[in-house]
């Protein structure tokens, strides 16, 4: 351990793997944060135990990098352990900052996930079905595997957060962005920021024309041919660009993709799937409740989509069914 | 004593809060369970009051604005004749049943008309019990 360098983790939580790309995805520069930096613990491309966490001495590591969300006991264990052990936490793309993919799974509860994934897939043996339990005894002893917890949190909900970066993953050149000030110690943003993110909205960005938005049918990107140059909300698709932050470089409006909302809500908003909704709602070109039941047909999963990374951390957080 | 839902009702400036001052001056009983919130227009009812309304504890919420074509600002009902749906939708999906969210057009004249639907929808909601949404959440900062 070299004293002079900053001592770093990055950690995954609930994850893809997708955010460890990301930052990989900075290039050489990941080398400068190599040679500036000791990177303690990443499980994607470094080595370092628990073990090794755990016996550090209080505030030893300068920052820990967390992605991914929390929905087991181990992503919980971890998250408080790198807590106590770093100066500065970074929840680190969508699902530490939201919620992400996995809490969309909060739409449903426990017994109907683990029923879906575990009893009623039609990958699994006539027999073999088996749910997981946190202990089972066999031969050798007894194995100890995490528990499920009921729901998805975000990462703030069960430790401190110093920074967030949103972004499902983060673009690499803000990734690079905030390491770079990171390594250069630089004076940091107040604590509670979202760094690597503008304060617009991604609509500000967006190069597409936009005129008159009022439609008489939604539509899926696949189920029309597009014109690349106009919004996509007037063309009847769904995108989220309205309701979300920017900072990625507008990258799935200009790959002909609607937003799909991963920067999460702009400053001041406390429910970004409520935004969404409210957005998509205002562009019905209809006054008669029929019609307007009608149109709404078109659009397949409004929860879903409201809520694609942001479910944790909205107002209801999750279904009471 | 048996369960007394809490309502949280949205009426627009208009119609709707005046239709429910109609029915005060008009000395119409109707059941206490709503606390009324005056808005200037139906429209001004993102969904993130309702969503807050219900995660703070309301057992239900109403929101009630001018009839079709007499909003005072010509369009603002429509706005919200259109959100409204999805929203209902939205909710299905988190496990609110149906009759603890309401949209109603309740004029300014209506005074016996807003006692009727504020008592209708308080029966419903009283019949439903308590809402488990703020329940669910305090539960889930304790219990994993």
């Amino acid at each position: 351990m070299d004293k002079k360098k900053l001592q770093i983790a990055l950690y995954w939580g609930a994850a893809c793997g997708g955010c460890d790309v990301a930052v990989l995805d900075t290039n050489e520069f990941i080398l400068d944060v190599a040679a500036a930096c000791d990177i303690r613990m990443w499980p994607i491309a470094a080595d370092g135990k628990y073990k090794d966490i755990e016996a550090m001495a209080d505030g030893e590591l300068d920052l820990a990098i967390f992605n991914g969300a929390i929905r087991t006991s181990e992503n919980e264990h971890i998250a408080k352990l790198l807590r106590k052990k770093s100066k500065t936490m970074v929840a680190f793309g969508s699902c530490a900052h939201l919620g992400g993919i996995p809490a969309m799974a909060n739409q449903f509860n426990k017994e109907e996930i683990f029923e879906k994934a575990y009893l009623k897939n039609p990958s699994i043996q006539e027999g073999n079905a088996a749910v997981p339990t946190p202990h089972t005894r066999v031969e050798a002893g007894e194995l100890e595997i995490p528990v499920f917890y009921k729901r998805v949190y975000k990462l703030d909900d069960i430790v401190d957060v110093d920074y967030y970066l949103p972004g499902c993953p983060p673009a690499p050149e803000q990734v690079k962005a905030v390491l770079k000030l990171i390594v250069s110690g630089g004076p940091l943003p107040a604590k509670g920021s979202v760094v690597g993110a503008s304060d617009r909205a991604l609509c500000d960005d967006c190069q597409r024309k936009k005129e008159e938005k009022m439609v008489k049918q939604f539509h899926r990107p696949w189920q029309i041919l597009q014109d690349p140059e106009r919004c996509l909300m007037e063309q009847g698709i769904l995108c989220a660009g309205s309701a979300t932050r920017s900072g990625c470089g507008v990258r799935c409006p200009n790959s002909n993709m609607p937003c799909r909302g991963c920067y999460g809500p702009l400053p001041g908003v406390v429910d970004q799937g409520a935004k969404i909704l409210s957005a998509v709602s205002s562009i019905i070109d209809s006054k008669d409740p029929a019609e307007i039941e009608k149109i709404l047909e078109g659009i397949q999963d409004i929860t879903g989509y409201a809520y694609r990374f942001g479910m944790a951390a909205s107002l209801l957080q999750r279904s009471v069914r | 004593m048996g369960f007394e839902p809490r309502i949280v009702g949205f009426l627009c400036n208009w119609c709707s809060y005046t239709g429910a001052d109609l029915a005060g001056t008009s000395r119409i009983k109707y059941q206490p369970n709503v606390s009324v919130i005056r808005v200037m227009c139906s429209a001004r009812i993102d969904p993130t009051f309702v969503l807050k309304a219900l995660a703070t504890g309301a057992d239900g919420v109403i929101v009630c604005g001018c009839h079709p074509g007499d909003c005072h600002y010509s369009e603002g009902n429509y706005k919200t004749m259109r959100r409204f749906p999805l929203l209902k939708k939205m909710l299905k999906d988190f496990g609110v049943e149906e009759d603890r969210v309401r949209l109603e057009w309740v004029s300014a004249s209506e005074g016996q008309r807003f006692s009727e639907v504020i008592n209708e929808m308080t029966d419903k909601v009283r019949a439903l019990g308590p809402s488990r949404i703020r329940i669910s959440l305090d539960a889930d900062k304790v219990e994993r």
